[in-house]
């Protein structure tokens, strides 16, 4: 079989998207700008940006390539100290790597892409570069370029005469032919005159020709591409056959590429201020996507341990397999003895392995983080605002599945943070505070949880300007709110405080949308705030979607399980501490607290043993809105449960957020608490 | 005239479907052999909270939570027991897999397309949506369901209104 280049596309991608994360952290990081310590690091862009170049052109990104040469160079001249990294050439190289990124995400999604910017981009570079003295060859190929930028349709006849032995390497023409075809308009002659009687025909040779006419923007090198693998095995003869000089220097192939590309839009690109907004987005967005692409990249320590368990594994079972062949009539408290030992270690060797199996899917929280200082940076530049941004936790582990669910409402906390958060300078300095503003994002572990906490040092909310646009949009307030009451207000959908609507949010569309999207990952959302010192908020996350700590407890003959982060306490209610309430059901006296008392017998109409309020156990129990005490007849255990999902095979059920299987092989029900304390 | 029936006998062939037969109460029901899993004793349900009466609940099978419908409830049969001759028929269809509680499973039978007769109106004992038709088997009447209907009818309420269109 011919190699088929497709499949390691995927990997040169993901491997350039990485090469283009660590170009953009590395180019962050100020420590850049001091020429005297900043080798090492200089080193490391080059390094990424000449990989990318390199592969590019090998996997028919020739474009992405041409373009990254030029970054290349810069570089260089960087390294070898021919010329300082200022803050232009930092902003100018960050810009870069949008660009060789809005490329990639092109050529993969088959999108549009905004060739204006890049050419702009392209000149910049060009620029820089050519304004150093000794550079000519660099403005003598800008000018060359700028000469030859207008799209060239091509036609090439390819006379592609196959050798007999092409088949036994591996090739196949046909996916030569679906190259070409690739490459625009290909009408194919097949010349089978070499084709002998069926009888002496041997299948495994090759006696086919054919003569190819290719119409489209493709150059030379890009046709010759399609016959790299088969060069030696065949006669080729690749001739232009429209009228222009044939011009096979890089500059016009570049330019060629360049209209490729144009030619794949949907839309012509536009200079369109809102309109580069909006693909900036996009562009955002489908970087996101990536890595939605089901894959994970999984540390060999990470395989490596699972591969030793699994050893490990083996030897259990086959030592309990030894007791096991013990004769009935020799069993004795030896073996007994042994065969308890070894179901220890098997108990062993499975926890550890469930661990190990999980840990795969964990991956350092810095995913994430690592997008934030470009965020931070491009924000307080565009709003004006001095911004320090300080990053902990950075190689805390959490679920894949959660952190790419994270990053959407962390970068929009980032965001309010510091467009509403922290003040403009002066603003600040009247304050008695200092210029810059800090914002800190901390991720660590907190018992079964991870925290994430965004805190800025900023103005802190302001709970009367909550109150009045609250009663003003009509929103739900209880009488006399506790500051937290008021805090999660912005959290209600259409809340929005921000004076003016900046571009960057106070749409209307932001903490609602934030509190959702942890929801949905199981978190919490809190909120705390001092007026003048800031505001801090922590998201806490269960450490991964697919184990939950919980409390089995029972309520007739049904066993139920109470996601453990959710429980503040238990106990055992007196008589009277229960109090009824006409028409609203009954409240549990907690040292003062009144709180609705659920009973899980009353709620799922389930026959319940206990016929006494003081013969049952109360779980009291905390949503992120409220609280209750959920009334059933039994505590049971605490464990860990593995969720599975009841929607697969059926549909949602109220107050029921999952299920699980318990160490005898029955269902238990795990309950949603935030359901039930809104049950009440 | 021959050739014509020949090839008319092919076209049947071809149509030829496989039915599970089981029992509900008196009567014998058939569904594509296909869309059947497998077949499992009746085994103890973990029971759902506010359903109704008709889905049982829900079994762990092999790590996956699987939920059983009693066909002779929602049927409205008279005595409904669950003995040692109870099985639950594993379904899947509609990429979900579903188990449906009957009081034997008897057989399994090919007919053809020809076999199968439309059944008269029920009334509102069966909706008439999920019938397939009636087919006669060595003399025994065959009440053939169309499983995927029967799962996917809002009625038996295993799927969510929104997701079932």
């Amino acid at each position: 079989m011919g190699i088929d280049v497709s499949q390691f596309v995927q990997a040169f991608l993901e491997e350039s998207f990485e090469g283009l994360d660590l170009m953009e952290s590395e180019l962050l990081d100020d420590e850049i700008l001091d020429s005297s310590c900043n080798g090492e690091r200089i080193n490391t862009i080059f390094r990424a940006a000449h990989s990318i170049k390199g592969s590019a052109g090998t996997f028919g990104f020739g474009f992405v390539g041409e373009f990254t040469h030029g970054v290349e160079t810069l570089l260089d001249r960087i390294r070898s100290g021919q010329r300082p990294l200022t803050e232009d050439a930092r902003a100018l190289l960050l810009e870069a790597v949008d660009r060789i990124r809005d490329m990639l995400i092109a050529a993969r999604d088959k999108s549009p892409l905004d060739n204006e910017a890049i050419e702009r981009t392209r000149k910049a570079i060009d620029a820089m570069l050519e304004s150093e003295p000794g550079d000519a060859p660099a403005a003598a190929a800008r000018e060359s370029r700028e000469k030859s930028a207008a799209p060239a349709e091509s036609r090439w006849r390819i006379r592609f005469s196959p050798h007999r032995s092409l088949f036994a390497t591996g090739n196949d023409p046909l996916r030569i032919l679906g190259f070409l075809r690739d490459l625009g308009t290909l009408a194919i002659e097949c010349d089978d005159s070499a084709l002998p009687k069926l009888a002496e025909l041997e299948p495994e040779s090759c006696y086919l020709r054919w003569t190819l006419e290719l119409e489209g923007p493709a150059t030379e090198a890009q046709v010759r591409e399609a016959f790299e693998w088969v060069e030696d095995q065949c006669d080729l003869e690749i001739t232009r056959i429209d009228a222009p000089a044939a011009d096979t220097s890089r500059d016009s192939e570049a330019a060629a590429d360049a209209s490729s590309l144009e030619g794949a839009a949907d839309e012509p690109a536009s200079t369109d201020a809102a309109r580069a907004g909006r693909a900036d987005q996009d562009r955002r967005r489908a970087a996101d996507r990536r890595n939605d692409a089901g894959s994970i990249r999984v540390a060999v320590e990470k395989i490596d341990q699972l591969v030793n368990l699994v050893g490990e594994l083996v030897i259990s079972q086959a030592m309990l397999e030894t007791i096991a062949r013990t004769d009935f009539e020799d069993f004795d408290a030896v073996h007994l003895e042994r065969l308890r030992q070894g179901l220890a270690q098997l108990e062993r060797n499975t926890r550890e392995l469930q661990e190990a199996v999980l840990g795969v899917r964990m991956i350092p929280i810095n995913f994430v983080f690592s997008r934030l200082p470009r965020l931070v940076r491009d924000l307080a530049s565009t709003l004006g605002k001095e911004v320090n941004l300080v990053l902990e936790g950075e190689d805390t582990e959490l679920d894949k599945g959660v952190i790419e669910k994270l990053a959407d409402p962390l970068t929009h906390m980032v965001r309010n943070a510091i467009d509403h958060g922290i003040e403009k300078p002066d603003a600040r300095v009247r304050a008695g505070k200092p210029r810059a503003g800090t914002l800190k994002i901390r991720a660590a572990h907190q018992g079964g949880n991870i925290v994430i906490e965004v805190s800025d040092d900023g103005a802190g909310l302001n709970r009367e300007r909550i109150l009045a646009k609250a009663a003003e949009r009509g929103l739900n307030v209880p009488e006399n709110p506790s500051d937290r009451e008021v805090w999660q207000l912005i959290c209600t959908p259409g809340f929005s405080t921000a004076e003016k609507i900046t571009d960057i949010s106070g749409r209307g569309v932001g903490m609602d949308v934030v509190r959702q999207n942890i929801e949905a990952i199981k978190g919490r959302l809190e909120i705390d705030s001092t007026p003048g010192h800031g505001t801090r908020m922590t998201i806490r996350l269960p450490l991964t979607l697919a184990i939950l700590d919980g409390m089995s407890v029972r309520v007739g003959d049904e066993i139920f399980i109470v996601p453990l982060t959710a429980i503040l306490e238990s106990l055992q209610p007196k008589a009277d501490q229960v109090y009824t309430i006409s028409g609203r059901g009954r409240v549990l006296n907690l040292r003062g607290d009144y709180v609705p008392l659920v009973s899980l017998s009353d709620v799922f109409h389930l026959p319940s043993s206990r016929e006494q309020i003081e013969d049952g156990i109360c779980v009291v129990v905390e949503s992120a809105e409220d609280r209750a005490a959920l009334f059933v007849d039994e505590l049971i255990a605490q464990h860990q449960v593995v969720i599975k999902s009841l929607e697969t095979n059926y549909r949602r059920v109220p107050g029921i957020s999952g299920a699980t299987i318990l160490g005898d092989g029955r269902v238990a029900l795990i309950l949603d608490v935030d359901m039930l304390t809104q049950m009440h | 005239m021959n050739a014509a029936r020949q090839r008319d006998e092919a076209q049947s062939a071809e149509r030829r479907r496989e039915l599970l037969l089981f029992r509900l109460g008196d009567e014998t029901y058939g569904i594509d052999i296909l869309s059947v899993q497998e077949i499992r004793r009746y085994e103890a349900v973990t029971r759902l909270v506010n359903t109704p009466e008709h889905i049982k609940g829900v079994i762990n099978l092999r790590g996956t939570i699987v939920p059983i419908v009693d066909l002779r409830i929602k049927f409205n049969l008279p005595d409904v027991t669950y003995n040692e001759f109870t099985v639950v028929v594993i379904l899947n269809v509609v990429k979900r897999v579903i188990g449906i509680v009957v009081d034997a499973v008897s057989d399994v039978v090919s007919i053809t397309e020809d076999d199968l007769k439309p059944a008269p109106d029920f009334g509102a004992q069966i909706d008439d949506d999920y019938l397939a038709g009636l087919a006669t088997v060595e003399d025994r009447m065959i009440i053939v369901l169309d499983i995927e209907s029967l799962i996917t009818t809002p009625e038996l309420g295993l799927i969510d209104e929104a997701s079932a269109q």
